[in-house]
């Protein structure tokens, strides 16, 4: 049995200027990097497959298992430059894991690039970081620069022969661009709207070469296998979701933050750890994975946060992106607001994403305002169904999670947006951290 | 208002940095906006002169991103998170408290220009919340109060820090560290701070830590998930060559984003 | 049910047997499900799918159901079947036989109508509208939206003749990916996003395509109009008539609607051969010319005072009979816009009638290499090459041809088989925008050095020669061409401007050319003629070309010329041929009012295409019959005037009607005797400039001065701007700042453009051929050398 919480990425992030060069590599940083340069590529491909690595960006697919897709024979596509491109682009609602991460130990994710590129045989990598965290920027932009003064980036990387050059794009505003196929074309600078596939980018990505896109942690998670091996990691986690990672619990909870625990831990373990939920409060409902994960309630407090135990909950891992709402909070308020964020994001490409997130919007908003109509709320799902494996990617079919969820399992609350408003249910104003629970407005 | 050669020297050389150049697109337009303070016409065309681009496709580009602004911005961005998470926790009273402290509606520049207001999107610190950000640096926890302080203090021309970060230059400033060029303020602020310590903290409190390599006990019980497989069956479980066949097939749909789970992965696939 | 491959039955085509609403079909691979199950019958409602663009499953409205991708496992997803392509043993099911894909589609429908304004009554696109015709026979019949529709200012021009209704638009993107995937004009972008996005275009940069109107075609709602059709007319109240387009050598199918006797717009047809679904801008536009106030309605005879006056048309013709007779010795100019079928008239009118090889379509620069040229390598010949071949070559070289502005359905075949990996090579002075388009390599050439550039060029076997009109310019470039060709195995196609040119050389509008390819100095090819005509005996004296019978004119040495379909501007010498038309006595056969009506004895007003029927012969060589549009019994074609003149003349023609002609032609048939040789004119040497001297590059662009396009100021709006290109080294010698003006000139006059650097070699400057300045006005052409000088003359 391991620790309840098994800090590995986060193991340096309290240590005296943990972003440098210095303070990463006096911890050990980049030996990892050493190792893999010695190992064969195939061999980096094998380990990362046979740890159980998933990804983490929400999928959960086998990391490498994608790198294995990368075409290296003397195909025509074999024969193309290959590309890995880090998918920092985190904007799921209640997802903030990769920036903390990027903020406090971006070499941490520099040495998983090298490891990475060397692995699927890529010469060049980018990490496409969302440009509204500019501290992070500068801090991956530093990292990249002493990493290539120190001879871990560039041409003949510690004399192996290893060629791998790393760029980091700041791209501009689009949650979209969380999609793989859109940041593609957003790094090739198109907008951000997904593609079509087949093609995959496994073969033609990156201008139309074979690429790999991975998520922060998933690619950070790379050196700590290389180093710690497959036993090591698999020692961590439930049997289908191995290892180690990082849950971010926020909302209406004593102790908001990031813990890194083995797969499998579950929400009344994590909420223990901190204290529990806000003085007075209790949890009503909670997003396992972001917000595009169906919400749960307080009878799922003891599933497992793995790819299985969520799934089988009825909702997703995801993000591991746990948003914990307490009573005082309004569903229907909850819902509009994500729906609102869903339309504002709608890339426009198909016509259920963009036009059903804006009926969305519009049936919620008199819901919010206790102006519902009769037949709303089968309206509502019925909407959704329309949009649910119709929208040409998942942003469509995340915008609908919350909301068929929370009709699930707060009906009651939909109802009553027939006459009565969210405000006055659940004054707004006792939700805010601001506002002791019970306090008055 | 016109483009320098020094410029437009900085946008040929971002332009460069790329295998192709057109995914330079995204810094250039950032630095445009370093320049100009928004994305101008003579900005957009000359990105797409460079770039040998139409117009129409660059401005497609710009008005893509929520960041390109086609308005002047005053000299601060300040963005106040009201998705959802931030919203409940008092996001929407701090937006609301900004708008009328500083009369200016959403998106809008108050009339000494010194601050553009803007209800920004979740911004990866929910574990901060209310978040607030100020040309995109950081402002954790904060509170109607502490929010009409911060712009106070920014219209005064007062010295800011960000909670997590460095001290406050311009929003064009920020703009130029997005287009690629470093403005040394990396150093300045914390590795991490509060929330973000939280579990680590837990740990060291508790001394817990991940095993040591090479060691290591099983696999942590599956804690009640055994019968969970049942309902949708992870790629996982199957053997390697079947599940790169399922999931690079030639006629699966759509891959999935953030939150699509292993089973709709497989999403249309199927062996050719 | 079974389909063949479209094309090419020595290629072996892999079918896929798959059921569809449970009918097994059989396709080729690579087939979308969306158009295999068009073959059982089954039209699944779609918007953004087109044959012609990149599959992009926007819409979502094609949504079907496949219970078995041919693995023996379902898809859980109904799928987009534009984007599916068609699997062994797969298993679909349309909206026809699922209950899910039904559902799938009603659902996109609404949606699509969430922000659609509904306003059919007063939109043109009401009547033949997917949009409308899908939602009645695929959505709902009411809609449950009953919210604030999302609303943009109505209508917005993207270019003088387009605009663009936003609420309207369904965002399925046809408009913006056929101006970057077929014209690349990516000047309308989707802009915005979410329900935001929408379709428009950068501050200061028009929708300037000449291919432009193809996205109001293809637009499934009525979200692009054009500013001349917008609430003309209805289209249930429209009669549709297919036709042949007259503005180019191309023969691309149109389609033209009209309504009482009036024709209200043309549309592109669909000819896979041809132009496939798209036409240019000039043949969807350019036909109000035939509609001026200028066009002739009744024949003119010049009276004692020299006043030309109405007559009948017997005494009209009477009169032309009489002129022509009592001339010493009558020359025939008849431009290049005729039908074949008008073009044979006067081929035979002036060998059997006026007795002379005295004719000459060629109302422009020409030489004698280029008539043999045609002789031994273009008359007489039939498709050759193809569109479809130029898809096929391993590469294309263009000499002397710029297809973008002179031939749009060639330029569209070369760009998609460039976007292909055809390589598209030019001989030509600078890279122009069209072979910027095609990926093209510039072979950097100096106006009239193209001989010397064909024979240092290289090709493969597979490749192809187009090689235009303008190298009659250009000495020892045909002979170079047909060198080439030989050299290399790679094969030559002649593209000339005009609707009528190839007709004309099929027909013997030529001086020393029979109709079929028969060489007038070819005593068995002349008995050949006789006996197919009928006739003792033709003239057996090759006859003068058009600069000679305009001289000659001029001269007195020439007593009458019959002009049909010329303009005086376009002529080698237009001086000199107003000289002609003033000394001759002319007979004028014209659809309009020009210069040479003007100074014509008698006017004969003839129909223009719409009004008659005929055949254009294409580049290829491909016969392009088309019906008269519009049935105006007063609207005589030119054939059957000079049936009358020539009647007059105590002759018979042998043909009144365009049918009769037609059986004519094929009764005439193609020369199937010895060709003449092939032209072998030297290589000329470098032109040695003066001070101040420069070689020009011209060519029209397509959207010009020329009459053609009269009526159409909207689209002449969205014509490139004139100006002189040149590099900068030339421009300076000139003392010409880049945006100055700058001032060609010779003896006869001058033209001025703004200067615009490019790369070309030093001392050649490109110029339009055609805008503001009709060159040849100054005597002025390709190759030619002018003085050039800062600011205006």
């Amino acid at each position: 049995m391991t620790d309840v919480l098994t800090p590995v990425l986060s193991k340096n992030w309290g240590d005296d200027r943990a972003w440098t060069l210095q303070a990463y590599e006096d911890q050990g940083g980049y030996q990892a990097l050493t190792k893999a340069l010695s190992m064969a590529p195939d061999d980096l491909v094998t380990l990362v497959k046979d740890s159980g690595l998933r990804g983490r960006g929400g999928a959960g697919f086998p990391t490498g298992m994608k790198w294995s897709f990368i075409p290296q024979d003397d195909s025509a596509a074999g024969n193309k430059p290959k590309y890995l491109v880090v998918n920092a682009d985190e904007s799921e609602p209640g997802t903030c894991k990769d920036i903390p991460l990027m903020m406090a130990s971006p070499h941490t994710l520099v040495e998983g690039v090298i490891i990475a590129a060397h692995a699927i045989r890529a010469k060049r990598a980018f990490i496409y970081v969302r440009g509204e965290v500019l501290h992070v920027v500068r801090r991956l932009q530093a990292a990249v620069r002493e990493a290539y003064a120190a001879g871990h980036l560039g041409s003949n990387i510690h004399g192996t022969g290893v060629d791998v050059d790393l760029m980091v794009h700041a791209g501009a505003g689009a949650y979209i661009c969380g999609e793989e196929t859109a940041l593609l074309d957003s790094l090739e600078g198109r907008r951000g709207q997904p593609r079509l596939r087949p093609p995959f980018p496994a073969v033609e990505g990156l201008y139309a070469c074979p690429t790999v896109i991975n998520n922060v942690e998933s690619i950070a998670s790379v050196p700590s296998i290389v180093t710690g091996g497959i036993d090591w990691f698999g020692s961590m986690g439930t049997e289908k979701s191995k290892g180690y990672t990082l849950y971010s619990l926020s909302g209406h909870v004593k102790r908001p933050g990031q813990y890194e625990a083995p797969l499998g831990i579950t929400l009344r373990e994590l909420l223990e750890l901190g204290g529990g939920m806000r003085e007075g409060a209790e949890l009503k409902f909670w997003t396992p994975g972001g917000s595009s994960t169906p919400i749960l309630t307080a009878e799922h407090l003891d599933v497992p946060l793995d790819y299985e135990g969520v799934g089988a909950a009825g909702s997703m891992l995801g993000t591991k992106a746990l948003q914990c709402f307490d009573q005082t909070t309004s569903v229907v308020r909850c819902v509009l607001r994500w729906t609102e964020f869903y339309k504002h994001e709608s890339c426009g490409k198909c016509t259920p994403c963009r036009e059903g997130t804006y009926w969305l919007v519009q049936v919620l908003q008199r819901l919010d305002q206790g102006q519902g109509q009769p037949g709303d709320i089968e309206l509502l799902l019925d909407l959704c169904d329309n949009i649910l494996g119709r929208a040409f990617c998942a942003l469509g079919d995340g915008a609908t999670s919350p909301i068929t969820s929370a009709i699930q399992y707060f009906r009651d609350e939909f109802e009553a947006g027939m006459h009565t408003p969210s405000s006055e249910l659940f004054p707004p104003v006792a939700s805010t951290l601001f506002t002791p629970v019970g306090g008055a407005a | 208002m016109s483009l320098h050669d020094t410029t437009r020297d900085e946008l040929r050389e971002i332009a460069g940095r790329y295998p192709e150049a057109r995914s330079a697109l995204l810094p250039m337009l950032h630095l445009v906006q370093s320049v100009e303070g928004c994305v101008t016409v003579e900005g957009i065309e000359t990105c797409a002169e460079i770039l040998d681009l139409s117009a129409a496709e660059v401005s497609g580009v710009a008005t893509f991103y929520t960041m390109y602004k086609r308005r002047p911005m005053g000299e601060h961005h300040v963005g106040v998170c009201t998705n959802t998470l931030c919203a409940v926790m008092g996001g929407d009273a701090i937006f609301e408290r900004l708008k009328d402290h500083l009369e200016v509606g959403n998106d809008e520049t108050t009339a000494d220009g010194k601050i553009s207001l803007e209800h920004i999107e979740c911004n990866a610190a929910c574990d901060f919340a209310p978040v607030m950000t100020v040309n995109w640096e950081f402002f954790d926890q904060q509170t109607p109060e502490s929010a009409v302080e911060l712009v106070d203090s920014l219209r005064a021309g007062e010295k800011v820090q960000s909670t997590r970060g460095a001290t406050i230059t311009s929003w064009r400033a920020a703009e130029r560290v997005l287009a690629g060029f470093e403005d040394g303020l990396v150093d300045e602020g914390p590795a991490a701070a509060g929330p973000t310590l939280a579990g680590l903290e837990i740990a060291r409190e508790k001394g817990w830590e991940a095993p040591a390599p090479g060691g290591g006990a099983g696999p942590r019980a599956a804690n009640g998930a055994d019968g969970a497989g049942g309902t949708k069956t992870a790629v996982a479980t199957e053997s390697p060559e079947q599940a790169a066949e399922e999931a690079d097939t030639s006629r699966a749909e759509s891959e999935t984003k953030a939150a699509e789970s292993p089973a709709d992965t497989k999403g249309g696939g199927s062996d050719d | 049910m079974t389909i063949e491959a479209t094309q090419g039955t020595a290629e072996a085509v892999e079918l896929i047997t798959l059921t569809i609403d449970g009918v097994e079909v059989s396709v080729p691979k690579g087939t979308l499900v969306i158009r295999a199950a068009e073959l059982i019958g089954v039209e699944i409602p779609r918007f953004c799918d087109h044959p012609l663009l990149e599959p992009v499953g926007a819409c979502r409205q094609c949504l079907v159901e496949v219970p078995d991708a041919g693995n023996g496992r379902g898809m859980p997803k109904p799928q987009a079947s534009c984007t599916l392509e068609v699997a062994p043993g797969m298993v679909v099911q349309t909206q026809v036989t699922s209950e899910v894909a039904d559902k799938a589609q009603q659902g996109t429908m609404e949606f699509l109508l969430v922000n659609h304004p509904l306003d059919c009554p007063v939109c043109d696109k009401g009547g033949e509208c997917p949009l409308q015709n899908q939602a009645m026979s695929h959505g709902r019949g009411e809609s449950r939206f009953v919210e604030t529709k999302r609303t943009f200012p109505k209508p917005i021009n993207v270019s003088e003749q387009i605009l663009l209704d936003r609420e309207r638009c369904v965002l399925c993107a046809r408009c913006t990916r056929f101006s970057e995937q077929i014209a690349g004009d990516p000047f309308i972008e989707l802009l915005e996003r979410g329900p935001q996005q929408q379709v428009g275009i950068a501050d200061d940069q028009p929708f300037h395509s000449y291919f432009s109107g193809n996205t109001i075609q293809i637009c499934p709602v009525g979200a692009l109009t054009s500013a001349d059709y917008r609430f003309r007319s209805r289209p249930f109240d429209l009669v549709s008539t297919p036709s042949v387009a007259e503005h180019d050598a191309c023969g691309s199918a149109i389609r033209v609607d009209h309504r009482r006797g009036k024709v209200m717009r043309r549309l592109a047809g669909d000819d896979p051969e041809v132009n496939e679904e798209w036409i240019t801008d000039k043949d969807r536009f350019g036909f109000t010319w035939t509609a001026q106030d200028d066009r002739l309605r009744t024949p003119l005879v010049r009276n004692e005072d020299g006043e030309l006056e109405p007559a009948s048309w017997p005494a009209a013709l009477a009169a032309a009979a009489r002129g022509l007779a009592a001339a010493d010795g009558v020359g025939v100019l008849t431009g290049g816009h005729l039908t074949a079928e008008d073009a044979f008239a006067y081929s035979k009118l002036a060998r059997v009638v006026l007795g002379t090889n005295d004719i000459d379509f060629r109302a422009r620069a020409h030489s004698e290499e280029e008539a043999a040229f045609l002789a031994a390598h273009v008359a007489a010949t039939r498709l050759t090459v193809t569109y479809r071949d130029l898809e096929k070559a391993g590469s294309v070289l263009l000499v002397g041809l710029e297809p973008e502005d002179e031939a749009g359905a060639i330029f569209l075949r070369l760009r998609k088989a460039s976007r292909n990996g055809l390589t598209v090579r030019s001989i030509a002075a600078h890279a122009s925008r069209g072979l910027t388009k095609m990926n093209g390599e510039l072979v950097a050439t100096v106006p009239g050095q193209e001989a010397a550039a064909l024979d240092a060029v290289q090709l493969e076997a597979d490749s192809v020669i187009l090689v235009g009109e303008r190298l009659a310019t250009s000495p020892g470039a045909y002979s170079a061409a047909l060198r080439l060709a030989e050299r290399s195995g790679a094969r030559l196609a002649w593209v000339p401007r005009r609707a009528g040119d190839r007709g004309a050389v099929e027909t013997g509008c030529l001086p020393s050319l029979l109709p079929g390819g028969r060489p007038v100095a070819d005593a068995e090819a002349r008995a050949d003629l006789a006996a197919a005509w009928g006739v003792e005996s033709l003239p057996s004296r090759v006859g003068r070309d058009t600069t000679q019978i305009v001289e000659d004119a001029a001269k007195n040495r020439l007593g009458a010329l019959v002009v049909g379909g010329v303009e005086v501007d376009d002529l080698p010498d237009p001086a000199r041929a107003r000289e002609a038309i003033e000394a001759a006595f002319v007979v004028s056969l014209e659809v309009r009012e020009n210069e040479v009506t003007r100074a014509a004895d008698v006017v004969l007003p003839v129909a223009p295409p719409v009004e008659k029927a005929g055949t254009f012969v294409t580049w290829e060589g491909r016969l392009r019959p088309f019906d008269a549009v519009l049935s105006l019994p007063a609207s005589l074609p030119d054939l059957r005037v000079l049936a009358g003149i020539a009647e007059e003349m105590g002759h018979d023609l042998g043909f009144r009607t365009v049918a009769e002609a037609r059986a004519a032609i094929t009764e005439t048939g193609p020369w199937d005797g010895q060709r003449t040789a092939a032209p072998d004119a030297p290589v000329p040497g470098a032109v040695k400039l003066g001070k101040g001297d420069v070689v020009l590059e011209t060519w029209r662009q397509m959207i010009d001065d020329g009459r053609g396009q009269d009526g159409q100021d909207k689209y002449r709006a969205t014509a490139r701007p004139a100006v002189l290109r040149a590099n900068a080294a030339t421009l300076q010698a000139a003392g010409i700042e880049p945006g100055g003006s700058a001032t060609i000139s010779n003896k006869t006059g001058s033209a001025t453009f703004p200067a615009e650097v490019a790369d070309l070699p030093d001392g050649v400057v490109w110029v339009p051929a055609n805008s503001g300045t009709n060159l040849r006005s100054i005597n002025a052409g390709h190759g030619t050398v002018v003085q050039l000088s800062g600011g205006n003359a």
